[in-house]
């Protein structure tokens, strides 16, 4: 039996297809007449499959009921305080707004940098093992431990000529921690999704579209600025929301790089810059702090502030579904699962 | 000054410009290896190459180091990784070969399998299990997980058992790694599932026509073609999972112990801790020289670690090339 045909027959062009047109055809075959490991595969196959979705729908509603349970629209607008009582020790504005400043600052130094290399890499790329050597390099930088990240940037950053990014010790030692800091670090995180995506935009984009440009007159770094980097904002757009994401994901460098402290500290007196000189903490290290494994040890906290770091982190991520379906971007459709990388 | 910048660029400024960028990343990773090494040198300089042998409790010497103050003497910075380096190993080891398996079976599945609905919503799952900071998953484990395994499968036998060398409470090798299994799970579907549709579907259809059912051709021919992209979801699951350093600090323990298999069953249930977790929980008492040196030591292990995988991955992903699957 095991002779016959088990996959749909291509249709022929001729021959008009059973069953109407439009319509799949699948040939029906029995698991049944298939041998017994086979069989035995098939079913571990069926059942990773099933594990999968139900870890993942666990996983989310575990936290959706945990945290709804937990969370009070107070606790997002309240300052946390250092406290035993939990009743007094307050929300998770700080770790909130330390959230998104550093996703932003990260960002915001992450995004020219790689779309800079990648438009270099695909552009020009020359010399040629230069080219290679860069690519593979933000591969290193993305299979490099977080962790090592994060102390790098401690004794980088402790340097004195970046004594202005944070805050300045009486005998000139540099703390080497603040969200400019921290910040810098984690482009390091976001840099390669946003690489990778720029990178998959460019080379998407038919050669004919930059020969137009250039038999219209336009110089190669015209056309890259007119032409070239508009029609791949939505690929741009897509991998700085997967960083974004990443970034607020991230607890080692918070913890390390960060201070991972309760509240905002600024440093200085210029406002804006003392926030951003200043430590911090984030809603991972909040998380991380009120876990039985932190200080704190306050779990109902620790649950409704990881409720809301889904929340963004999710929203993060599925934020570039909108920006496939809305924008013109190459590439995107085809490695829908390219965002687990 | 400012004229000139916004002028029109001509291309050779446009192409010097984009290329000094592009080496800032070349620059960054030779900073990172240089700096990391040069504070990492007084610790393996006091203890040459039995820093990666066992010399006792981990965790008293740390705590020796935080405790010697400003000016170490040699004996402060005695340490012997081993437990933390076998830790590393044997997580990441069992978190890799789990995945492995589960995200074969899974990728096919995906693939060639799954009905289209549950298709649309497996999809989006993956990329969710991706996407969840790993905090959250240390959250999970560590007050459901836990306690769970701490009261309710570890029998106060096996507890008596080890009673005089560790206490067992819940947090251990079983739970890290399975955790981390989870964790690392969706990379390596990403990379098994673009990988088997890059190999041409005529082939498994030629598999087909000779007779196999659908099983034994995609197993011979689809997973088999495809052998380079599943080992190189693997290798960089592999680097995830070596730097994996706050769940596992959250739910393993973290006990500077070396589980011991001769232990029977229990050794699943024996707490660890990893070289990553060690750095980021020691991360506070970074001040003191001989901890910093020993953290940065352990950091540079990691950092090497990682090259060696992302060389791996690149050279096994040469042969992919050829079948246009770019990673």
């Amino acid at each position: 039996m095991a002779t016959r045909s088990t996959l749909p027959p291509l249709p022929s062009p001729s021959a008009p297809v059973p069953g109407g047109p439009g319509r799949k055809r699948r040939v029906n075959e029995s698991v049944s007449t298939w041998r017994l490991t086979d069989r035995i595969g098939y079913l571990f196959m069926w059942a990773a499959g099933l594990l999968l979705c139900a870890i993942g729908i666990g996983i989310v509603l575990f936290m959706a009921l945990k945290g709804l349970q937990y969370l009070r629209p107070s606790l997002l607008v309240s300052r946390p305080q250092a406290d035993l009582d939990q009743s007094k020790s307050g929300g998770f504005l700080d770790p909130l707004l330390g959230t998104v400043i550093l996703t932003i600052v990260g960002i915001v130094i992450a995004t020219p940098l790689a779309v800079a290399s990648a438009t270099w890499v695909v552009e020009y790329g020359r010399p040629r093992w230069l080219g290679r050597a860069v690519e593979s390099g933000i591969e290193i930088i993305a299979g490099t431990p977080d962790i090592v990240i994060a102390v790098f940037g401690l004794v980088l950053f402790q340097q004195g000529i970046f004594g202005w990014m944070s805050f300045t010790a009486q005998g000139g030692a540099v703390f080497g921690r603040s969200f400019l800091t921290a910040g810098s670090m984690m482009s390091l995180i976001a840099l390669p999704m946003v690489f990778a995506s720029t990178r998959e935009g460019l080379q998407a984009i038919p050669s004919h579209v930059r020969e137009a440009s250039y038999a219209l007159g336009k110089t190669k770094a015209a056309t890259i600025r007119r032409v070239l980097l508009p029609s791949v904002r939505a690929n741009i757009s897509t991998g700085a929301a997967l960083g974004m994401g990443r970034i607020a994901g991230d607890t080692a460098i918070v913890v390390v790089l960060l201070g991972a402290s309760l509240q905002l500290d600024p440093q200085g007196d210029v406002p804006g810059l003392k926030t951003l000189k200043g430590t911090g903490g984030t809603l991972t290290s909040y998380v991380y702090n009120n876990s039985p494994a932190g200080e704190g040890n306050a779990p109902q906290k620790a649950y409704s502030a990881a409720f809301v770091l889904l929340l963004i982190v999710i929203a993060l991520n599925f934020a570039v579904d909108l920006v496939a379906r809305r924008g013109s971007a190459q590439g995107i459709e085809t490695s829908r699962l390219g965002a687990a990388k | 000054m400012l004229e000139q910048v916004r002028k029109p660029w001509t291309d050779r400024r446009a192409e010097r410009s984009l290329g000094a960028l592009a080496c800032l990343v070349l620059l960054v990773i030779l900073f990172m290896v240089v700096f990391v090494a040069i504070r990492a040198w007084p610790s393996f300089h006091a203890n040459g190459l039995s820093w990666f042998g066992a010399k006792g409790n981990v965790d008293i010497q740390l705590d020796r180091m935080v405790n010697s103050g400003a000016n170490p003497t040699k004996a402060d910075y005695q340490l012997g990784a081993w437990p933390l380096i076998y830790a590393t190993a044997l997580t990441t080891g069992v978190a890799v070969i789990l995945g492995l398996v589960f995200s074969l079976l899974s990728a096919i599945f995906i693939v060639e399998f799954a009905p289209e609905s549950l298709r649309r919503l497996i999809v989006p799952i993956v990329r969710l299990l991706a996407a969840v900071p790993s905090v959250v998953y240390g959250l999970i484990g560590i007050l459901v997980f836990v306690p769970l395994v701490g009261n309710h499968l570890i029998t106060p036998g096996q507890k008596q058992s080890v009673q005089y060398v560790i206490q067992l409470s819940g947090g251990s090798l079983l739970v890290s790694s399975l955790i981390l299994t989870i964790m690392i799970t969706p990379i390596m579907i990403a990379f098994t599932v673009d990988g088997l549709y890059a190999i041409p579907r005529s082939w498994r259809e030629g598999a087909v026509a000779l007779g196999v059912n659908r099983w034994r051709a995609m197993w011979t021919v689809t997973v088999r073609a495809a052998r380079p992209a599943i080992l190189a979801g693997a290798v960089l699951a592999t680097a995830r999972a070596l730097g994996e350093a706050i769940m596992i600090s959250m739910v393993s323990g973290s006990k500077g112990f070396a589980p011991n298999p001769a232990d029977g069953l229990t050794f699943l249930f024996e707490p660890l801790r990893t070289l990553a977790a060690t750095v980021v929980e020691n991360a506070e008492s970074i001040n003191a020289p001989a901890m910093r040196a020993s953290l940065y030591a352990m950091a540079l292990l990691l950092l090497f670690g990682g090259l060696v995988l992302s060389l791996g991955s690149w050279l096994i992903k040469q042969p992919l090339k050829k079948y246009g699957v770019r990673n």
